[in-house]
């Protein structure tokens, strides 16, 4: 499959990647930069999610009406988020008007005003935005497992707590800005239909002069994962459970996603799917996921039912994990192959996504995975690629956090 | 970009639209039924008939269906909406056929009264899910309130009892009423051989019934007025929804609608934004148009700590009352279309996207028109335009609706 991919690394450390797609008139914008919320101070938790929401409320000579009106005239639809890891800013838009919408992010990324009296309206919508977590109970579940399974900090939720919101002042959010957004380690990616030494020059110009800043580490601690029951008076109980798996770095990953795969990902006629909806009509959404961080993996397994049902729902869920390691049919390795296969392609439509798996790849590998390289690794799996991974990463002792009317039964 | 139409000879449509440069093909099966054509002893039957029709054919059974659409690595689903029952698939270019095969087989389904049970109790489950979130049950309410006994109001879902009652002959009853060739659409978009694919649907689909199928109740609703509150255990944040009569989806106005709800309540650099969530008063706040046959609203709502939706509201509707005063203005409306356009463009980059584009504009005003003259409609639009959508749709004219929990007055 044909690929246009550019890299380059600036004295400061910041990558540009840039992947050219012809067949496209827009472009995606898309920066990560170290500073995720696993590196908020403890006592301020939520100050990436403040950071990131005062970016945009003035940068450069711009106040928060005139960059807003900025980017609205260039048609570029963007967003500041943080992550666990990273903080994320994108931007979509027509192609010709990258080099432009890049002149407005280096102004947020290394002149955001910061104003102080902006700090109480972010604040306020910070807090309702955790409040409006409990009233979303499949986002709310799978908040808590992480809590309950990753060790500090990685176990954090961006939203942060209420207690840590109003402990940021100023003077902390400036100082955590010059810590943690810094060119060393950031990588910016583009991918549409863009000029690669047009964008690379204008990279350059705009971001050469930003000053390399220490790298801050977010060591984790040690912890026991714990299970819990956690009680809301809802029509359903939602289940959430996690099992250890390979960060996307590891050689078992392409293995961990098989896996993922046969019981989940293929679509319909998967393993958990097939058995927990289709035949018994247990629920309405059932799933399994991968999650990779730079040094580990977790698979997820995730349902909602309504109470009276959900203990069967949960043997059920965690009998078909179990089996996995007894056998996988050939077909089910096809259809896996057959689904990630068309999702490969597919990405080639959608700059956003092409800009997603190019930062991705860089952040887990170093460098960007070639489409033939991944069709390689997709041909290559197998049953025993599969197996092998079930066996070496056994779906035994979960980590289950259900939020409901009752608790659940984890059977021996 | 070539678009080609055909008809069979027992009504069904057929439209698709070249895309060269794609690398994946787009299909869909576009019903002309939902929840608006049903009446109340078999409420939620659409919404369940789509469910049923994943369940097995006369050819496949449920895992069948489930299994072949997974071979050719098909992204596929389908939804129910108020006018509409829609089955798709996106797939690589080779397996086009495959898919056409699957959901043409499906759109005859055989609806077994034991996948019938089973599948009852997934939507139990699903029914369950949604009350579970309270901005979705805020909206029901609302949509409920807003047109009080107009077909528009009803559930998509159904109600738990509703669908506890239902019988396989009821929706065997119903799906011979709605499921007929000339109720049907079928759109195409992407990587296709236009004569190839019309063979494929004249031998799939040519033996379909061919009565019409008549849809009742094509009045434009004027909306109940008033407001309303309903309280909830256990509900964290107050939701609160404003409607009013909006252009229907054959309106010319519909595109100068749009761009005005754009520029009130979109997620960035609106009146909405300014006012409620950039001062921290909401998480968050929109407003948008809903369009229906001979119907449509325009739609405003925020969510917020339930102490403060009362000045929340205030402040919304005093917007409101100030663009429908006033207008927006030059500025507003070139930001609006700014960021339209741009969408558009981006929306079109996938088959599915235009698929669906051009199935809507089909089954709405029988047109077709390619990307360019879509970014030539929002491009003219001018503040005459907007000044006639507020004349014909006042947007003071609004139901109130608010859900909340039980523990704060509203």
């Amino acid at each position: 499959m044909k690929q246009d991919v550019n890299h380059f690394t600036l004295p400061n450390g910041l990558t540009i990647l840039a992947e050219r797609m012809d067949h496209v008139r827009s472009a995606t914008v898309s920066f990560l930069i170290p500073g995720g919320c696993s590196y908020d101070p403890p006592d301020q938790l939520g100050m990436g999610a403040i950071l990131a929401e005062m970016l945009s409320r003035g940068a450069g000579e711009r106040d928060a009406e005139q960059l807003s009106l900025a980017f609205d005239r260039l048609g570029v639809d963007h967003g500041e988020t943080v992550g666990l890891l990273n903080m994320g800013l994108f931007g979509g838009t027509l192609a010709r008007n990258v080099p432009f919408a890049l002149e407005l992010f280096a102004d947020m990324v290394l002149r955001p005003t910061l104003p102080e009296e902006e700090l109480e309206s972010v604040q306020s919508l910070l807090i309702q935005d955790l409040q409006g977590l409990e009233d979303s109970p499949q986002d709310k579940v799978m908040i808590e497992l992480r809590k309950r399974y990753y060790p500090s900090p990685l176990n954090r939720d961006r939203c942060g707590s209420e207690e840590g919101i109003e402990a940021v002042t100023i003077a902390s959010l400036r100082n955590h800005h010059r810590k943690q957004l810094r060119p060393n380690g950031t990588i910016l990616s583009i991918a549409g239909n863009i000029d690669w030494s047009l964008i690379r020059d204008k990279a350059e110009e705009l971001f050469g002069n930003w000053p390399m800043a220490e790298v801050t580490k977010n060591t984790p601690t040690d912890c026991v994962p714990t299970s819990e029951h956690l009680h809301k008076d809802t029509q359903q109980t939602q289940i959430a459970i996690a099992f250890p798996s390979v960060p996307m770095s590891h050689p078992a990953y392409f293995a961990a996603r098989g896996a993922v795969g046969v019981l989940s990902s293929s679509g319909m006629s998967s393993r958990l799917f097939t058995e927990v909806r289709e035949k018994r009509g247990l629920c309405y959404s059932v799933y399994a996921s991968h999650e990779t961080l730079k040094d580990r993996g977790t698979i997820y397994a995730c349902a909602g039912s309504r109470a009276e049902r959900a203990q069967e729902t949960l043997d059920v869920m965690l009998a078909e994990l179990r089996r996995l390691k007894d056998g996988v049919e050939i077909d089910e390795i096809d259809r896996m192959r057959a689904s990630l296969k068309t999702s490969l392609i597919m990405q080639q439509e959608s700059t956003s996504a092409r800009a997603g798996a190019i930062a991705r790849d860089w952040y887990h590998l170093g460098r960007v995975r070639s489409f033939d390289e991944t069709q390689r690794e997709i041909d290559g799996l197998n049953v025993s690629a599969v197996l092998d991974y079930a066996s070496a990463f056994p779906f035994e002792t979960p980590t289950l956090v259900t939020l409901g009317p009752a608790p659940l039964v984890l059977p021996a | 970009m070539p678009f080609h139409t055909h008809r069979l000879a027992n009504g069904l449509q057929i439209i698709g639209e070249t895309i060269p440069t794609a690398r994946s093909v787009g299909v869909g099966f576009f019903v002309n039924t939902g929840s608006r054509d049903e009446t109340t002893p078999v409420s939620g039957v659409s919404h369940f008939l789509e469910h049923m029709l994943f369940k097995g054919t006369p050819r496949r059974t449920a895992l069948d269906v489930n299994l072949h659409f997974d071979r050719i690595g098909a992204s596929y689903n389908a939804y129910t909406s108020e006018e509409a029952t829609v089955f798709y698939a996106a797939v690589l270019p080779e397996y086009l056929a495959t898919a056409v095969d699957i959901l043409a087989d499906i759109l005859r389904p055989s609806l077994r009264e034991e996948d019938f049970e089973t599948e009852k109790k997934v939507i139990l489950e699903e029914i369950g899910m949604y009350e579970d979130m309270p901005s979705f049950a805020a909206g029901e309410y609302a949509k409920k309130i807003y047109y009080a006994d107009h077909p528009l109001g009803n559930t998509i879902l159904g109600s738990s009892q509703s669908i506890i009652d239902l019988t396989r002959d009821q929706m065997l009853g119903y799906f011979n009423s709605r499921y007929t060739a000339p109720n049907i659409l079928v759109s195409v978009a992407g990587q296709f051989d236009w004569p190839e694919f019309i063979a494929m649907i004249e031998t799939q689909c040519g033996h379909w019934p061919s009565d019409a199928a008549v849809r009742e109740n094509l009045l434009a609703v004027p909306g109940a007025g008033g407001n309303h509150r309903m309280a909830k255990e256990g509900v964290a944040q107050e939701h609160v929804m404003l409607f009013s009569p909006g252009p229907a989806a054959e309106d010319p106005l519909r595109y100068a609608a749009a761009t005005l709800a754009l520029a009130i309540g979109d997620d960035t650099g609106s009146r909405f934004y300014w006012e409620l969530i950039h001062p921290g008063h909401a998480e968050s706040a929109g407003c948008s148009i809903d369009q229906s046959q001979q119907s449509g609203t325009t739609g405003s709502s925020f969510s917020c700590e339930p102490t403060q939706a009362a000045e929340n509201l205030e402040i919304m509707l005093r917007v409101l009352a100030e663009v429908q005063k006033n207008s927006i203005t030059a500025d507003e409306l070139d930001q609006a279309k700014s960021k339209i356009s741009s969408r558009i463009v981006r929306h079109s980059e996938r088959p599915m996207g235009r698929m669906r584009s051009i199935a809507s504009a089909w089954i709405y005003n029988g047109e077709y028109h390619d990307i360019d003259v879509e970014l030539n409609r929002f491009e003219s639009v001018s503040l005459e335009d907007i000044r006639k959508v507020l004349e014909r749709f006042p947007l003071t004219d609004t139901t109130v609706v608010a859900y909340g929990p039980t523990e704060v007055e509203a």
